[in-house]
């Protein structure tokens, strides 16, 4: 099938402030040569740790950022090649749900009025239309209609989230960049809002970016799962199959850090090693490899590339044999709370 | 349906459930409120309540407070309380208009550095540093010194000369608020540049520019009293604070009210917009409250 979204070697640096003034301007690369493709209908999710350039691929390939190069292919159209000015008409299609629904609507605005901004700017309703038009998208994300005329501080940060949706919904996007959209809510609150995407997205046929920093959520509402490491993408592939059989080290390490609601089954845990590294000096060869159980002589040399390894299970990993989810035995499991209880 | 008509429910909810109670509790900010709207409601109604002030009678000059003259008359005989309300008019006006001025020059153009930054904001604000680098106050009276002084001159002086302070504080609102989240929601909308900063990033800097612009109100009047007493603001035989108080100059010891007054009035007048400008500003931001 066709991909709705065709990404290829995104790049997006940023130059940080100099050390000493008339200094050289240390360079951020937040991404790093990131490709990957969204097919309609589906949700790929990306995960990452904070600063690991998630947010900033996500905002590159709606230009909400000028990305450095690469490509964006949306229905076969390079979108990074058009003008500034004729992303207008893009983004219709192209939506965005913010990380902090109390920053992402603004305070002197009627919710109703942030709501129809955007059938404003495209010119797609006025009038009582508008307003009619405003109040099926409020009750679509499930908020009253008595709620159009009131103002962001008097909701509470799930409500909020919901009027960020109903925003998004408007112009009947066909893409939706959803940047950690439960992130910043109770874990009850997350439940309700992951529901209410996943029921939009069979309603509206959306295509979603995924992001987030918790595999859990993740595993929820994704078709496809990619891992981002340090502005690169180390593992991708389908999400059952990568929560399976993780294929990168470091996916494995996130897996074994997901923490299971089961206090008779105590795990031993694998846990990361070290820090994760400066973005801006970041390690030479496989990011990873300082902090790698599995690391080879190569890794540190050699940055490998996102590579097949069968049915196509994407992986950023000369080792990826070896790589298994750790697992305790029934047994060592048992040792481990002998030795923590006195 | 009812859904349309709740429309006028919640308006302005900002102002009326948080702003309002806030300034309410604060007995400083209420007096000046009190300060203020007293004045401009006498200086309006000063057609209905007083004599007319350019009415001279030498027979009547210098006389002291009386029931009839309530605060004294002048050297030509004319009524001081009238003279004072009237003078009010010039001296608010003048307030109003300078700070309007202001209040619009700095906008636009600390607007216009802090949303595109780079090399705009660059020549801008070294423009509002070369501005800062003259002491206004003789730049005034220098400028003064080749224009007809007329009370048109003097507001645009006044305002011309007093944008600086606006200019940065907008430029550091803008700064700020554009980075923010609902900015690039507007963004990813497809808002073009005009409507994110007069929809979005200038609602939002409007508190501090109220408060710069009632505290700018006591300035500039301040400035345009000190101009006419030096002669080369509001030209007798206009009243205004200024110019009555050089006529008590010569008679001060003898005739204490024709100066006291136009002095207390000066005194209560930016004492009043002080003391709101304050409020408000705690009143918008409590953080501030020190």
């Amino acid at each position: 099938m066709e991909p709705l979204l065709e990404v290829r070697n995104l790049t997006k640096t940023f130059a940080c402030a100099p050390v000493l003034p008339g200094a050289k301007r240390p360079l951020l690369k937040a991404v790093d040569d990131v490709s990957f493709n969204l097919r309609r209908g589906e949700t790929l999710g990306l995960v990452g740790e904070s600063g690991c350039g998630k947010s900033t691929t996500g905002k590159a390939l709606l230009r909400l950022l000028e990305p450095d190069s690469g490509t964006v292919l949306f229905r076969g159209e390079d979108i990074l090649r058009r003008p500034a000015r004729a992303m207008r008409p893009l983004r219709r299609d192209l939506q965005m749900i913010f990380q902090d629904p109390y920053a992402s609507l603004n305070p002197r605005r009627r919710i109703g009025d942030s709501i129809a901004e955007p059938l404003v700017i495209h010119r797609l309703a006025r009038g009582k239309k508008l307003r009619w038009e405003v109040l099926r998208l409020l009750q679509v994300v499930g908020l009253d209609a008595e709620h159009i005329d009131r103002y962001p501080h008097e909701f509470s940060g799930g409500q909020r989230q919901r009027i960020g949706i109903a925003r998004a919904l408007a112009v009947r996007p066909s893409l939706i960049v959803a940047d950690e959209p439960v992130s910043a809510l109770d874990l009850s609150i997350q439940a309700q809002i992951i529901n209410l995407l996943q029921d939009i997205q069979q309603e509206f046929s959306l295509t979603y970016l995924f992001i987030a920093h918790d595999l859990s959520v993740v595993e929820h509402i994704s078709d496809r799962v990619a891992v981002m490491y340090l502005g690169r993408i180390v593992e991708l592939a389908d999400a059952t199959e990568l929560y399976r059989a993780p294929r990168h080290p470091y996916t494995e390490a996130l897996l074994n850090a997901v923490p299971v609601p089961d206090p008779e089954r105590r795990r031993c845990r694998k846990l990361l090693q070290g820090e994760l590294p400066s973005p801006l000096l970041p390690p030479p060869g496989c990011h990873f490899h300082p902090r790698c159980p599995y690391a080879l002589d190569l890794c540190r040399q050699v940055a490998p590339a996102l590579e097949d390894k069968g049915g196509g299970h994407l992986a950023a990993c000369y080792n990826s044999a070896a790589v298994g989810r750790f697992r305790c035995s029934s047994d060592s499991n048992r040792d481990t709370r002998h030795l923590t209880l006195p | 349906m009812n859904i349309i008509s709740t429309q006028e429910k919640a308006k302005s909810s900002f102002w009326r459930h948080l702003f309002w109670p806030r300034l309410r509790r604060n007995r400083m900010a209420m007096a000046g409120a009190c300060i203020v709207l007293s004045m401009a409601i006498l200086a309006l109604l000063a057609p209905f309540l007083v004599r007319d002030p350019g009415h001279i009678d030498v027979t009547l000059r210098l006389q002291a407070p009386s029931l009839r003259y309530p605060l004294g008359t002048d050297d030509l005989g004319r009524d001081v309380l009238a003279r004072i309300l009237y003078g009010g008019r010039i001296s608010l006006l003048v307030g109003f208009v300078a700070v309007g001025i202001a209040s619009t020059i700095g906008t636009v153009l600390g607007a216009l550095a802090g949303y595109y930054g780079r090399w705009v904001d660059g020549v801008i604000m070294r423009f509002v540093d070369i501005m800062l680098c003259f002491p206004s106050f003789f730049l005034i009276l220098a400028v003064v010194a080749f224009l007809e002084p007329s009370i048109w001159n003097i507001m645009a002086i006044i305002g011309l000369t007093g944008w600086m302070g606006v200019a940065r504080l907008v430029r550091a609102e803008f700064l700020s608020l554009r980075e923010r989240d609902f900015v690039l929601a507007a963004r990813a909308a497809g808002a073009r540049d005009r409507r994110i900063i007069f929809l979005h990033i200038l609602p939002n800097a409007f508190s501090p520019l109220l408060v710069s612009a009632t505290l700018g109100v006591a300035g500039a009047i301040l400035t345009e009293s000190a101009l006419s007493f030096l002669g080369i603001g509001v030209q007798p035989p206009t009243p205004s604070w200024g110019n009555m108080l050089i006529v008590g100059k010569q008679t001060l010891g003898s005739a204490w009210w024709l100066s006291a007054f136009p002095g207390l009035a000066i005194l209560l007048t930016v004492l009043g917009y002080n003391l709101l400008g304050e409020g408000i500003r705690d009143a918008l931001d409590p953080r501030l409250r020190g």
